[in-house]
């Protein structure tokens, strides 16, 4: 898109209005494209005028929608803040490289949310990680250099085994477009090359989520990068990644029933799910870095996302997608508070944060609703998609997951409330330089990601009834 | 050895992918990780290109007597990858040469080691100014 003009403006202040621009453009766009879809359903774009299964088509329907809106917008509201942020922890002549990157990261997720072929989305998948390798890099800390390879190394890795399953793919059908797999499919899921190709996809996709086992670049990665990309790939990267998946099993292999058939497959991806809810709680309940912390509160989340999904039923899916959602509001709010702190006091351990409330009063109110939201407190965004969680748990009957979901939120308390202790309960200590509250230009968006995590979880009504219009659709594809 | 003959590629493949992979696993030097990435991704574009033939195939052009022709799509797929490739290549060496200036080593081992000291609030590095890291 506009990314070669932003590095030919070399000047960080005109590349910032432009890439300003930019979002709030593509976010108007996906706003439209949204109402469209809800209107008139799933619409096909031949690019070049090829049509398809030939030719390379955008295919949009209620879940890519959905998923366009949630990068398009935390990337529209990130940018207001980027500026202050983006000035204090970047050297000045590489701002405008950082935008450049950003809009490429951003072309590569919106091309993953809205491609309707499966090697074309492994092109954009390569745009986004490619971009967000040197996003992360672009940390203070040289830690982020070492962060930004080890991602570099597992994604890659994991793109390349996306990249072989496509290929067994591609033997087994001789077609790359997602609704012509899809239909293609029931015939040669027997074959081992369709299973194989399956087992690559899963695994490769997973290691781009993060999860659990396969989480350990994320940590460090989120931990180091600047705070603006931290609060944009966490919102974002994961769940493009997650909203894969989605695609791989409910669109290309939906009706092959493929995991109904196996059910071991879906009881390993459901048990890793829970194993992950558990240990990144765990780990994250002793982290003094509030980056890292809240990194591996991501990993926990994903968790719920995948558990969402691994139930294979409408409600589920509905949670899952919700969740995706929600979980893109809170997280982005919580690093963007994260973000106004380092940017007055520079560092973001959980002991230099003593008596921050009172100094930076809506900073760290705004990050005390996004925790309540992270926890599932009612009136707050994380409330809907835990409770439909819940749901879905009991609805297929699995009492003990239901109960385990419940622990693993409060396991979230836990690790909240020792931010909230130290900020609002201890003293500021004695000699600390007086710290101002952050710049309104940074404020801002973060109490638009915090009031919209407060106003979809009181009123729900819009993004449930999209998030069920999605799971439906997903699912109906399933039925033969 | 029919088995073996007819699908020789399909061996070399996932005997390179196993050594691509191993190598990324197990060294520690982080060159030669990228240098096991490399060798991994070949053999998928290796397996990509044997995909497409066909057997007594030529090249997908209009021309007298051409009758059989290999399948031009994963050819022209795996074209994309390499570029891809090439790009992950560049980055991974670029951001190796930062490592090395900001730590001074390229072994792993080291690096965590040095990693491990800096438990103290981060250490401000100047960062370079190293235009290839940052593409």
């Amino acid at each position: 898109m506009a990314a070669p003009v932003v590095v030919l403006l070399r000047r960080p202040n005109a590349a910032w209005i432009l890439a300003t621009l930019v979002t709030w453009t593509a976010f108007a766009i996906s706003l439209t494209l949204m109402a469209q879809v809800l209107n008139e359903g799933a619409f096909v774009y031949p690019i070049g005028g090829w049509a398809a299964p030939w030719g390379i088509e955008y295919r949009l329907d209620r879940v890519g929608a959905l998923m366009l809106v949630i990068i398009s917008a935390i990337g529209s509201v990130v940018m207001p803040y980027a500026k202050a942020s983006v000035e204090k922890e970047i050297p000045r002549d590489r701002v405008y490289l950082f935008y450049t990157m950003y809009l490429l990261c951003l072309t590569g997720l919106l091309g993953i949310a809205i491609t309707g072929d499966v090697f074309n989305l492994f092109v954009f998948l390569e745009i986004s990680s490619l971009s967000s390798y040197v996003l992360i890099a672009l940390g203070r800390d040289r830690r982020a250099l070492t962060a930004a390879y080890r991602y570099l190394i597992m994604g890659t890795i994991g793109a390349t085994f996306y990249i072989i399953g496509v290929g067994l793919m591609y033997m087994a059908t001789g077609t790359l477009n997602m609704a012509d797999l899809a239909t293609l499919m029931p015939s040669v899921i027997d074959q081992r090359t369709a299973l194989a190709g399956l087992a690559f996809l899963t695994v490769g996709i997973s290691l781009k989520l993060a999860l659990f086992p396969l989480h350990l670049w994320l940590p460090n990665a989120y931990t180091y990068a600047p705070s603006v990309v931290t609060a944009f790939l966490a919102a974002t990267a994961t769940k493009v990644a997650v909203y894969m998946l989605i695609r791989i099993i409910f669109t290309v292999f939906g009706a092959t029933h493929i995991l109904e058939i196996l059910p071991s497959v879906q009881s390993i991806l459901m048990a890793f799910a829970l194993v992950g809810v558990f240990v990144a709680s765990g780990v994250a309940m002793f982290q003094d870095n509030i980056k890292r912390m809240l990194a591996y509160s991501s990993i926990a989340q994903v968790g719920f996302i995948m558990l969402g999904i691994s139930m294979l039923s409408t409600l589920g899916l509905t949670g899952g997608i919700i969740h995706l959602f929600n979980h893109a509001l809170t997280k982005c709010t919580l690093f963007l508070a994260i973000g106004c702190v380092a940017y007055r006091i520079g560092a973001t351990r959980i002991g230099d944060m003593e008596g921050l409330g009172r100094q930076m009063p809506w900073t760290m109110a705004a990050f005390v609703i996004g925790g309540l939201s992270l926890v599932g407190i009612p009136m707050t965004v994380g409330f809907v998609s835990k409770w439909y969680l819940v749901l879905a748990a009991l609805d297929k009957g699995l009492w003990p997951v239901a109960g385990l979901i419940v622990i693993g939120s409060l396991l979230t308390l836990i690790y909240i409330w020792r931010v909230v202790e130290a900020a609002y309960f201890k003293p500021v200590p004695e000699g600390a330089p007086a710290i101002e509250e952050a710049p309104l230009s940074m404020l801002i968006p973060l109490w638009v990601t915090a009031a919209a995590s407060i106003y979809f979880g009181i009123d729900a009504s819009h993004t449930l009834d999209i998030a069920i219009g999605a799971s439906e659709t997903l699912m109906g594809e399933t039925l033969p | 050895m029919e088995y073996f003959n007819g699908l020789f590629n399909y061996w070399v493949v996932i005997v390179l992918m196993m050594m691509g992979f191993y190598v990324v696993i197990a060294q520690h030097n982080l060159v030669k990780k990228i240098v096991g990435l490399n060798i991994f991704q070949v053999s998928v574009f290796l397996f990509y290109i044997s995909m497409g033939k066909v057997e007594g195939g030529t090249a997908p052009i209009l021309g007298d007597g051409i009758e059989i022709y290999s399948n031009p799509l994963p050819h022209v797929l795996i074209l994309t990858a390499i570029v891809v490739g090439v790009a992950t290549t560049a980055l991974g060496l670029a951001l190796t040469v930062r490592i090395h200036n900001a730590f001074g080593t390229i072994e792993e081992d080291e690096i965590n080691a040095l990693e491990d000291e800096e438990s103290a609030p981060a250490i401000l590095v100047e960062p370079e100014i190293d235009e290839e890291a940052i593409r």
